[in-house]
């Protein structure tokens, strides 16, 4: 746990390291996850599981885009696209009558790979806001080609009857194993970014993130490395893309909306860019506060406003932006920079 | 007097012929040949905006000539991108400081080792623990006398220490021949005293092609200056020919004295 937690500079393990916040936290974290479902069994509240599955999936698509984003510097602003298309893959074959999830999975995964590839391969020859601009605008291509698709609902989304099959495996319609799923799929891709990111591959990658130029002249081709990257967090979104359908039982170009992608920007930054478990952190409190804000603009604004206090809930998001603007002026390692005690430049 | 030393030489290591750039009005490089021996220390010098920083990113693959070829090992590179040159074996460092800050100053020289260690499509093992990356690039730092800096944080280096660092990872690329813009600027004389002294040891195995304000520097390394006036080379040859020549005199040294020093 420790190394998973430390970044590029290597120190010896000690007692008052493990025992740092931001260890205690996450190791906290860890365990009210894999406690979750037993705590909500025995208070009678299912939502608690159903909302914390969304978390750890929305969790699972900002690891993967912090893979690109936190170590790669690449601002891609169409991250959502692979949650779309990786849920249409599901949907569009469970509606034709393919629902085995060995089969929906992988064709999900790989149509995002793909994707990624083709975007990539066009966008990753840009820097800055051209390249931010280029993966927006294939990603709203993508919502348009969703909002055409007439035989699979248009606008209005397709319903997926039938969760994914794991040939009796697994029971995705059952709550808790679902849960458990994705808590295990979560921990595994936020263990192989750990690996990525340390590896001969991930030292070109965030080398190029800092340093383009430099990498070209020490002799690194890095635009290949820089696409692969990009593919591979295409993939593992497009992996997240396949839950999320199975969770809302739905899909509809909505998932894909370039908001849908600004908040997965704001969960890898709130939390942490290239921090292996910010992503996670920035989801659980970006989604909790989604969820608690407005029950709580209510219950403070009632005694004083009345009726209006509910109308005032509606606009959360009030609160929430600031909050996002100081994580972002004062805490330059997101949540888990501020547990870290370290300001990263 | 415009030398011509590309006839001369013939078994260049780094061979340019003709090569020009424009930007705008501005010609930074004007039909510029020149030939450099393996083995030979060359240094072009010349006043600011003589077009040296673009000489040498032409040669790094970054600038592309209007015209113009330049040759390495008799092999055409001209057309090549700069990680291609870099694992010909021609290494380039910066004029201003160009590294990695968030990495430790023994990150910076592993990634270099790692450049040429094959592709880095490695994807599991912890590129840190590698011993094939870390001693070599150990071994580049003690060369350049930071091995005690290994693992500092670039961004605590100072000014001097970065420019070493440079020149290490330079050198942890097993170049042919090293290209180097200013290793001395903004050091102090104790500093670059030092450099000079590990250009010495670097030069007898490597060519270099050496740019540098600090004339003191160049006399006491080159084997050979050429000097660049307006993107022109008006002289090439031995420091001796270079000092005593007069267009150099009136054209560049004029009133500065360090020359004869």
């Amino acid at each position: 746990m420790r190394r998973l937690l430390t970044p590029a500079v290597s120190s010896t393990p000690s007692l008052t390291a493990l025992l740092a916040p931001r260890h205690v936290v996450v190791a906290a974290l860890l365990a009210f996850l894999a406690l979750l479902p037993v705590y909500a069994e025995l208070a009678r509240n299912p939502f608690l599981v159903t909302l914390f599955t969304r978390v750890i999936i929305l969790a699972l698509a900002a690891t993967s885009l912090n893979l690109i984003l936190g170590y790669g510097g690449m601002v891609s602003f169409g991250h959502a696209v692979y949650l779309g298309i990786g849920g249409y893959a599901v949907g569009i074959m469970a509606f034709e009558g393919i629902a085995s999830g060995f089969v929906q999975w992988p064709v999900a995964i790989i149509a995002c790979a793909l994707f990624a590839l083709v975007v990539g391969a066009l966008s990753l020859r840009t820097r800055g806001v051209y390249f931010i601009m280029i993966t927006l605008a294939f990603a709203q291509l993508v919502y348009y080609f969703g909002v055409g698709l007439d035989r699979y609902g248009g606008d209005d989304g397709l319903s997926i009857r039938q969760r994914s099959g794991f040939a009796g495996l697994l029971d995705l319609t059952n709550r808790t194993q679902f849960y458990y799923l994705c808590l295990v799929l979560l921990t595994a891709a936020v263990y192989l970014t750990w690996r990525l990111v340390n590896s001969r591959f991930g030292m070109v990658l965030q080398g190029s993130r800092t340093n383009d130029r430099r990498m070209r002249a020490i002799g690194f081709p890095t635009f290949r490395y820089r696409l692969a990257g990009f593919v591979i967090a295409g993939a593992l979104c497009g992996l997240a893309g396949a839950l999320l359908a199975n969770h809302t039982g739905f899909i509809s170009p909505a998932t894909m909306h370039w908001t849908r992608s600004g908040d997965l920007i704001v969960m890898v930054v709130l939390g942490g860019m290239a921090s292996s478990f910010g992503p996670l952190l920035g989801a659980v409190v970006l989604l909790t506060l989604e969820e608690a804000l407005p029950a709580v603009i209510r219950a403070l604004a009632t005694p004083l406003f009345g009726e209006v206090a509910v109308r005032m809930a509606e606009y959360w998001q009030i609160i929430l932006g600031p909050l996002f603007l100081l994580v972002v002026l004062f805490a330059r390692g997101g949540i888990d920079g501020l547990l870290a005690g370290s300001r990263r430049d | 007097m415009v030398c011509s030393p590309v006839a001369a030489v013939t078994d260049a290591l780094l061979r340019i012929e003709g090569l020009s750039k424009r930007f705008g009005g501005i010609v930074a490089s004007d039909q510029i040949s020149l030939a450099v021996p393996g083995g030979e220390l060359h240094a072009i010098i010349g006043p600011n905006g003589a077009g040296k920083t673009t000489l040498l990113g032409q040669l790094g693959g970054e600038i592309r000539p209007d015209a113009g070829r330049i040759e390495f090992e008799n092999v055409d590179i001209t057309g090549l991108p700069g990680w291609r040159r870099s694992q010909l074996g021609l290494a380039r460092s910066f004029q201003i400081t160009s590294l990695f800050p968030d990495f430790t100053v023994l990150d910076n020289v592993a990634l270099a080792v790692q450049a040429h260690a094959g592709h880095s499509f490695r994807f599991w093992r912890n590129a840190r623990a590698e011993k094939g990356l870390r001693e070599p690039a150990r071994a580049a730092l003690a060369r350049l006398g930071i091995a005690g800096r290994a693992d500092v944080l670039v961004s605590k280096l100072s000014h001097g220490e970065h420019r070493q660092l440079e020149i290490a990872m330079a050198l942890a690329t097993e170049p042919r021949m090293l290209l180097l813009d200013e290793p001395m600027a903004g050091m102090g004389p104790d500093e670059s005293a030092r450099i000079v002294e590990i250009l010495r040891e670097l030069k007898r195995e490597l060519t270099i092609l050496l740019i540098e304000h600090d004339m003191e520097a160049v006399f006491a390394l080159a084997d050979r200056i050429t000097v660049l006036v307006y993107g022109r080379i008006i002289a090439s040859g031995t420091p001796e020919a270079i000092r005593a020549n007069a267009q150099v005199r009136e054209a560049y040294l004029g009133e500065q004295t360090s020359i004869d020093a």
